[in-house]
């Protein structure tokens, strides 16, 4: 579904494509099985000309701007980096109809592990299998995204 | 038929079996309304619907003949050519910096007014949205006796509340017109610049009214049978600041026009009419139908994605842009309910149109760039919106910089869709993170150095970083949103023509990247100081510079934030003439060296108002980034060395961003302790997170902060409720409620409230220290 979140459309779960952790059901909010960490927004993006001495500097402004990062809770992989304002509600981004879902990919007869890609180009075809070895019934050999 | 209703029928349907009145009452009331209207402000029966019309009796007819679809796709190809030649006539010819760099768009229409094509180059939405002044004409002045439509008539018009992207664009709709019926309108719009508002260059940040929008023209037969009319032009010249643009442009505009009228007048000897008409109205429902079938292709599923924007472009506030992205079978709606009132006395609004241009934008150059440039594209698309938010504005909120929120229209279904496409396995264009959306760009006016009276803006509106690819880093400042192939412009052209130089040009800003597995692609600075000018002065009109304008994809990280940053009191000039070493300028060494005695350094956010400039005064902003992609950690340590050297990023960025270890000097890689590291780092994650639930628990209010003059809904449970800032008096109220019930939204002047501040505290410091003095009002 997203370049780290898979759905296993037979057991209805949320699947780190990276190592295969279980984030909750498909029919709810992935987030849910997350690890958050509320980052001061001026870490990632650090100030250009000077804070001491001016109020506008390349840096968000901690009490407008807060960066909420998710982390798959096994392998480390941030999996979403929301920008909210501090104390909002992070943001239910997706929530899929499981039963379409299931309809769609039955009905088109492909794998869904070989058939997405990036789009069209020769250089947007890429693997989108898993990456992790056949725990919940993939059999995909084990691979790793360089260093 | 001018009575006003919510009703959308198309002009020649007289059928209407919800009739309440019988056929003779409602001649009267027709008599009574045509008798006694005031005047034809916009319609909402035509500006809230962007669908395309019904088939028309004499459209069904020529349809009804036969179609062959070979020969639709040659005349859709000629149409094509013929709209790129007049798009680059503009091009060449046209007065206006916009004009020059591909900021214009030409289309053919149906008669009835949908977009059959545009041209390949252009802003889509420019075009996109003429389909409501073609209904407006066809409604109100067909058939006046005053006004008319004739062959050879040319009808002008630029105020957005008629439908237009914004008031500082100005458009050329000419009518088709075969045996007394019009069959067809073609049309040119150019991003013209300055159109007299409170403020030059056509985008005011400063409006408070529309009535400070400038310009507000609906649309007027400026061309009569072929000829321009003097006394409307001279109205129109005497309306703005720059009266031999207006000239030019209208007449490079009619140029354009006829060279398109010349194509279809050979079209229609060489197919017939009713070919013709058959052939723009199947593109258009070809499209249509075209669409609904790629939305089945979509996963069924909502896709939500707030925007929080953080100024009015006279202070900062947090207004919220909401959107919700619901695809079930072939339905896909759009619904932007909890976005933020309308502000009555900013001019960040935006009408729906203007609004929806933008989607419409998104769809045709984002989602579905290969399907031929007609509106059919949004026409099966659902929006919901609440009429008076920011992104549907009212007719009495002023627009003067709506690009504020209709470029969040765009990039609401721009970044959703790579949510909503990525699982699709059939893709028609590639998952890209969000690209860059806010004219980080100088506007300016006042005299030029051959005596000129201008306004208008510089091209680098135009260099915007592009959103990182999921295979690739995004491009550096390669193109804005709403046209892909723009340019920025010839720097050396332009200083023959403006009395300023471009001091640092294109120079990139380090670590101004949206960070990722791929990075967006990168902005530049930009410097500017006045020269050779008895009145000169600039103006920035964006956002983003305490909550950043776009966030990143899948982890990745969204832009910086944009700060504008200025030295007043002192000539440039003259130092580098003294010195030619202090010509090594720079918005970083220059903010934080202040390395030229005497100057008045500040730094603000990106919405200045007209600001005079004199010679030498330094002026410097930094285009904006292209969120990136993915985890950082994933990033190829060779793409990090390599920005690294070629100072895209800090060293800083490159070690605790992305957890690479090089050799100095030669930036090599070394593998081992990067692996080491980056398992560090992931680790290190795994141990400050906290667990959803428990963080939500901690981390959520009720509320915003006290302290944030915030707008909209806070959280989605509940979008209808909103949370809006009002100022009863001087202070600031928290108030909640459904749209239609919270108080009209307006800002009290920012320097009133410094005043008040500054007068209090002046008699706390009299009372401290036991002074009297009496203050007379």
């Amino acid at each position: 579904m997203t370049e780290y979140l898979f759905i296993d459309l037979d057991t209805e779960r949320w699947i780190c494509r990276v190592c295969a952790h279980d984030f909750g059901d498909a029919r709810g909010n992935y987030k849910e099985g997350t690890l958050v960490y509320d980052r001061d927004p001026r870490e990632i993006h650090p100030p250009v000309i000077d804070p001491e001495k001016y109020e506008f500097t390349f840096s968000p402004d901690p009490l407008f701007c807060r960066i909420l990062e998710f982390y798959c809770p096994s392998c480390g992989t941030q999996i979403e980096a929301e920008y909210l304002p501090p104390g909002h509600p992070p943001t239910i981004d997706m929530l899929w109809d499981i039963d379409s879902l299931k309809a769609k990919w039955a009905a088109s007869g492909l794998n869904p592990e070989e058939a997405v890609n990036y789009g069209p180009g020769e250089n947007a075809v890429t693997d989108l299998s898993a990456r992790f070895d056949g725990t919940t019934g993939h059999n995909h050999a084990h691979r790793t995204e360089g260093i | 038929m001018t009575l006003i209703s919510d009703k959308f029928e198309a002009t020649d349907d007289g059928g209407n079996s919800a009739q309440l009145l019988s056929e003779q009452e409602q001649q009267w009331v027709d008599k009574f309304m045509d008798e006694t209207t005031l005047f034809l402000g916009p319609d909402p029966a035509i500006m809230r619907h962007h669908e395309i019309m019904p088939r028309t009796p004499y459209e069904q007819q020529c349809i009804d003949e036969g179609i062959d679809p070979i020969e639709v796709d040659r005349i859709r190809k000629r149409l094509a050519g013929a709209l790129d030649e007049a798009f680059e006539m503009c091009e060449s010819m046209g007065a206006a910096p916009g004009a020059k760099w591909a900021d214009l768009s030409c289309a053919v229409y149906t008669a009835e007014g949908d977009v059959t094509y545009l041209s390949n180059r252009g802003v889509i939405a420019f075009s996109a949205v003429l389909h409501h002044p073609i209904r407006y004409i066809m409604k109100n002045w067909k058939n006046e006796p005053t006004v008319g439509i004739n062959p050879g008539d040319g009808f002008f018009h630029n105020d957005s509340r008629f439908g237009m992207v914004h008031n500082t664009d100005q458009s050329m709709l000419v009518p088709v017109i075969r045996g007394g019926h019009i069959i067809a309108w073609v049309g040119a719009t150019i991003h013209e610049g300055e159109n007299g508002a409170c403020e030059p260059g056509g985008m005011p940040s400063g409006s408070e009214t529309p009535f400070d929008d400038g310009l507000r023209a609906s649309p007027i037969k400026i061309v009569e049978r072929g000829l321009l009319r003097r006394d409307l032009l001279t109205f129109l010249q005497h309306s703005t600041r720059d009266p031999k643009l207006m000239l030019a442009d209208i007449k490079v505009k009619m140029g354009a026009v006829r060279r398109i009228m010349e194509t279809v007048d050979r079209l229609i000897d060489e197919v017939g009419q009713e070919t013709f008409v058959a052939s723009l109205r199947m593109t258009v429902e070809d499209v249509e139908t075209e669409v609904r079938r790629r939305i089945g292709e979509l996963p069924d599923g909502t896709v939500t994605f707030n925007q929080f924007v953080d100024s009015t472009l006279k202070e900062n506030i947090l207004i919220k842009f909401a959107c919700k992205i619901t695809v079930k079978g072939e339905r896909l709606i759009v619904d932007l309910t909890g976005t933020g009132p309308e502000i009555l006395n900013r001019a960040i609004n935006s009408p729906l149109a203007s609004t929806k241009a933008f989607m419409a934008q998104a769809i045709l150059s984002y989602w579905w760039p290969d399907l031929p440039r007609s509106t059919g594209a949004l026409s099966p698309i659902e929006v919901i919106t609440e009429e008076h938010s920011w992104a549907d504005a009212g007719y009495d909120a002023p627009v003067g910089q709506s690009l504020q929120a209709s470029f969040r229209g765009f990039s609401a279904l721009q970044t959703a869709f790579a949510k909503m496409q990525f699982s699709a396995p059939i893709k028609y264009s590639n998952v890209v993170a969000p690209w860059f959306n806010q004219i980080n760009d100088f506007l300016w006016g006042g005299t030029t150095q051959n005596g000129e009276q201008v306004g208008n803006l510089c091209a680098d509106l135009n260099g915007m970083g592009g959103g990182a690819k999921a295979f690739r880093d995004g491009e550096d400042a390669v193109a804005p949103l709403f046209c892909a192939m723009a340019d920025i412009g010839e720097q050396e052209v332009m200083e023959e023509e403006v009395p300023f130089l471009q001091l640092v040009s294109k120079r990139l800003v380090r670590d101004n990247q949206g960070f990722g597995k791929y990075r967006g692609g990168m902005g530049y600075e930009m410097i500017v100081a006045s020269r050779g000018t008895p009145n000169w002065g600039f103006m920035t009109v964006t956002s983003g510079s305490k909550f950043s304008s776009v966030p990143g994809m899948f982890g990745g990280y969204g832009c910086p934030v944009y700060p504008l940053a200025i030295v007043k009191g002192i000539n440039i000039y003259d130092i580098i003439k003294e010195d030619p070493t202090q010509f090594d300028l720079s918005m970083e060494r220059v903010m934080n060296e202040q390395p030229f005695a005497g100057g008045d350094y500040q730094s603000a956010h990106m919405g200045l108002q007209f600001d005079v400039a004199k010679e030498g005064e330094l002026y410097m902003i930094a285009q904006g980034a292209g969120g990136g992609y993915g985890d950082v950690l994933e990033r190829d340590p060779e793409l990090v060395v390599t920005d690294l050297e070629l100072d895209r990023i800090s060293a800083q960025i490159a070690t605790e961003m992305y957890g690479v270890v090089w050799e100095p000097g030669t930036y090599v890689v070394h593998e081992e302790e990067t692996r080491q590291l980056r398992a560090d780092m992931r680790r290190a994650r795994i141990s400050r997170g906290t667990p959803y639930k428990e963080f939500v628990a901690k981390f959520v209010t009720e509320e915003p902060p006290a302290e944030l003059l915030y707008f909209g809904s806070w959280g989605q449970e509940d979008d209808e409720e909103l949370i809006a800032t009002h100022w009863g008096g001087l202070e600031p109220q928290r108030v909640k409620g459904k749209l239609e019930d919270l108080p009209l939204i307006m800002v009290p002047d920012r320097r009133v409230l410094k005043i008040t501040r500054l007068e209090a505290r002046v008699l706390e410091l009299e009372q401290k220290y036991g002074e009297t003095v009496i203050h007379k009002s």
